[in-house]
């Protein structure tokens, strides 16, 4: 009889999804897959017909962890469309807004969702019985990107002051003074997590991957740059619709995407690792040489440790920002609606998230495309399943089914994103 | 004594409501040792079967399986509190129930034949029974905390009531509206927020969804005469986050172009 390992419900990722895998009597991997059955909602439907100034807290909607990406993503490409240009203390703001993004979604997943799986725990409160100190500073950390989206996005989840053009009301200089303090004391305490989760057991598992992120000349990617792939080609954010070519399949309510329709790739830590990693702080490098990753990896399971050394990164680029921080004379550049296409691409904690729109003379919206990073995993993540279920053939069903699981985890996959 | 058992469960939404609750950093740990967390998908593999006293529901119900989950989690809770603008209104994503049906499927999907979508996003409680409702998009995580703690003790708990606008005033922020002519649903809209969109310099736009007797034409009547806001800006106002909240929804309907055909209103 042949074998078959099904996960209907998978636990600790965002959203509804399972997993199939079919083998052969000779325990190859006939059928692999990621299934997504999480419910559509249309976001590019009932986009249309709305003011551009709806588009930031609309598209926020799609995900609870991680709305600063899409309101990052929407007013790029909204601003793009508009001929806007924003000035340079006002994108620095958004980059610190970012970090506090990066952080409480990457300590989410590092301690409460994805440590347990190499620990052997079913939870993060399980784990705390036995690892109090490293879940309580997980959770710290946490709090405190938490902390730094509320002091400058105005809310945790769902950020309200975050406009096309820049933001309602820019923070004083002494509300983001007041978190010095706290960053100072976070950076010692992620090298303390970084170097408790490189003494956990990696399973053994590599392949040769396309990493896509953004890259930029000046800055480890967040914001801006063009889309680099480890393939050595590098892409206009307007011509990233032409190389990634979406489709649709029955087990997935989430749009499939390849490059140039023929090659999957990875977005996510590992390709901006990968990719920009002599980009990050001195600190981050260093924390990468100990956990013996600072010539990059291709280990999909040593993702937790490059988010847990980006929970760095974006520590020390807080504490930076806010020790150059100007409150910046005007919140927001002013602008006409006008007629106009844009297209926007920012780094969310999971990878490269893609937003396109066109406005009318009105800035009423015609037409909208957004590609999240989960999404695009998918083939990615559907071969990584096939090889590792191949692999760990012998494996007992029960314990096959946990590292496929993990594996799953890897990615930190968010299905309300990938869907939406 | 037996701990209480608590299940959280996810519909159609963006995640956030079931992460206000994780977002309760401080407090987590300590309400993982005092209920017993049966059934959180987002947060553990550890799944137990029902009963279960306290159910949260995260989502709004647009998929035939949906009606079919929810109405099986109803029997098998005690007590069941719908959070957020999704279980509570119908979501962002009801407004599709202003649409033909099956209008933006072929929008996004080259094969829309794949999905099983319902033509409308509709509340939990268009389905079920609910015990308790909390707004917001995102609810307040410190009410989700309330709730939870006065379920645990047998008692009613302390929500706020009254409006955003009520919230501005106590807070002592100058009304955007009529300092700066912007905009704002603070007077039409449920308190809970802490008047978050004013305290920003912005007009509210009603995430928490409508107050009790609100009253939406006056409101309308000032932003369109006295803001000069056009007609479909109103409608679109009124449309937004809750856009199939009772009051919102009938408010809207009002800034309809005359020759539109009857529209959907909600259960």
């Amino acid at each position: 009889m042949s074998r078959r390992i099904q996960v209907n419900a998978l636990s600790r990722i965002e959203g509804e999804g399972g997993l199939q895998l079919q083998f052969d009597a000779k325990g190859r991997v006939t059928r692999a897959r990621f299934n997504i059955y999480e419910a559509p909602r249309f976001f590019e439907g009932f986009l249309l017909g709305r003011r551009y100034f709806d588009a930031p807290d609309f598209t926020a909607r799609i995900c609870g962890i991680c709305p600063v990406a899409y309101q990052m993503s929407c007013v790029q490409a909204m601003e793009q469309a508009l001929g806007l240009s924003v000035d340079e203390p006002l994108q620095t703001l958004r980059r610190l807004l970012y970090c506090g993004e990066w952080m409480e979604s990457h300590a989410l997943h590092v301690f409460m969702l994805h440590a347990p799986d190499f620990l052997g725990y079913k939870d993060g409160f399980e784990m705390a019985g036995d690892h109090p100190e490293m879940v309580r500073l997980g959770l710290q950390l946490k709090k405190l990107g938490n902390r730094l989206l509320a002091s400058v996005g105005g809310r945790e989840i769902h950020p309200v002051n975050v406009r096309v053009g820049g933001f309602y009301r820019t923070p004083l200089k002494k509300e983001m003074q007041d978190l010095r303090e706290d960053f100072l004391r976070a950076v010692e305490d992620v090298q303390r997590a970084v170097r408790w989760i490189a003494g956990f057991p990696f399973p053994e598992y590599s392949r040769k991957y396309v990493f896509v992120s953004l890259s930029h000349p000046e800055e480890y990617p967040i914001l801006r740059g063009q889309v680099l792939s480890s393939g050595g080609e590098r892409i206009a954010v307007p011509d990233f619709e032409h190389w990634v070519k979406e489709h649709q399949v029955a087990h997935s309510t989430a749009l499939q995407s390849e490059l140039r329709g023929e090659e999957n790739y990875l977005l996510g830590p590992m390709a901006r690792f990968n990719l920009c990693r002599s980009q990050l702080t001195p600190l981050c490098r260093e924390a990468a040489r100990e956990a013996g990753i600072d010539q990059g990896t291709a280990n999909p399971f040593k993702s937790i440790l490059i988010r847990a050394i980006e929970i760095l990164y974006a520590c020390e680029e807080a504490l930076r920002i806010i020790d150059g921080y100007e409150r910046p004379e005007q919140p927001c550049v002013a602008f006409d609606p006008r007629e106009g296409t844009g297209y926007g691409c920012t780094e969310a904690p999971r990878g490269l998230l893609y937003h396109g729109y066109s406005l009318d003379r009105d800035g009423t919206i015609t037409w909208a495309n957004i590609i999240p990073p989960t999404s695009q995993n998918q083939l990615a993540i559907e071969q990584d399943l096939r090889e590792v279920a191949e692999a760990n053939a012998g494996l007992e069903s029960g314990k096959l089914r946990i590292l496929i699981e993990q594996t799953l985890r890897n990615y930190d996959p968010c299905i309300s994103c990938s869907t939406h | 004594m037996k701990k209480t058992k608590l299940a959280v469960w996810k519909f159609s939404s963006c995640d956030g409501c079931q992460l206000s609750l994780l977002d309760l950093e401080d407090e987590l740990l300590e309400i993982a040792e005092t209920v017993d967390i049966s059934y959180f998908l987002e947060a553990s593999s550890r799944l137990k079967r029902g009963p279960y006293d306290i159910s949260i529901i995260e989502g709004s119900i647009s998929t035939p399986h949906d009606i079919e989950r929810i109405t099986a989690i109803r029997e098998k809770s005690k007590f069941l509190l719908a959070v957020g603008s999704c279980a509570v209104f119908g979501g962002v994503q009801a407004l599709r129930n202003y649409t033909l049906p099956g209008e933006y499927q072929q929008v996004v999907y080259e094969h829309p034949e794949y999905l099983s979508s319902l033509d409308a996003s509709s509340p939990v409680s268009a389905h079920v029974k609910t015990d308790l409702e909390l707004r917001g998009c995102p609810p307040n995580k410190r009410q989700i905390l309330e709730v939870l703690t006065a379920c645990l003790n047998a008692k009613k708990p302390d929500l706020p009531s009254g409006s955003v606008c009520l919230e501005c005033k106590r807070k002592g922020i100058v009304c955007v509206m009529v300092s700066k002519g912007i905009p704002c649903l603070g007077p039409v809209t449920h308190a809970g927020c802490g008047a978050l969109c004013p305290a920003h310099d912005r007009g509210c736009y009603g995430c928490f969804g409508p107050k009790e007797t609100p009253n939406t034409a006056s409101l309308s009547a000032w932003i369109s005469g006295k803001l000069g806001m056009s007609r479909e800006d109103v409608l679109q106002s009124f449309r937004h986050i809750n856009c199939y909240a009772l009051e919102f929804c009938l408010e809207s309907i009002k800034h309809e172009p005359k020759d539109s055909s009857e529209r959907p209103e909600p259960d």
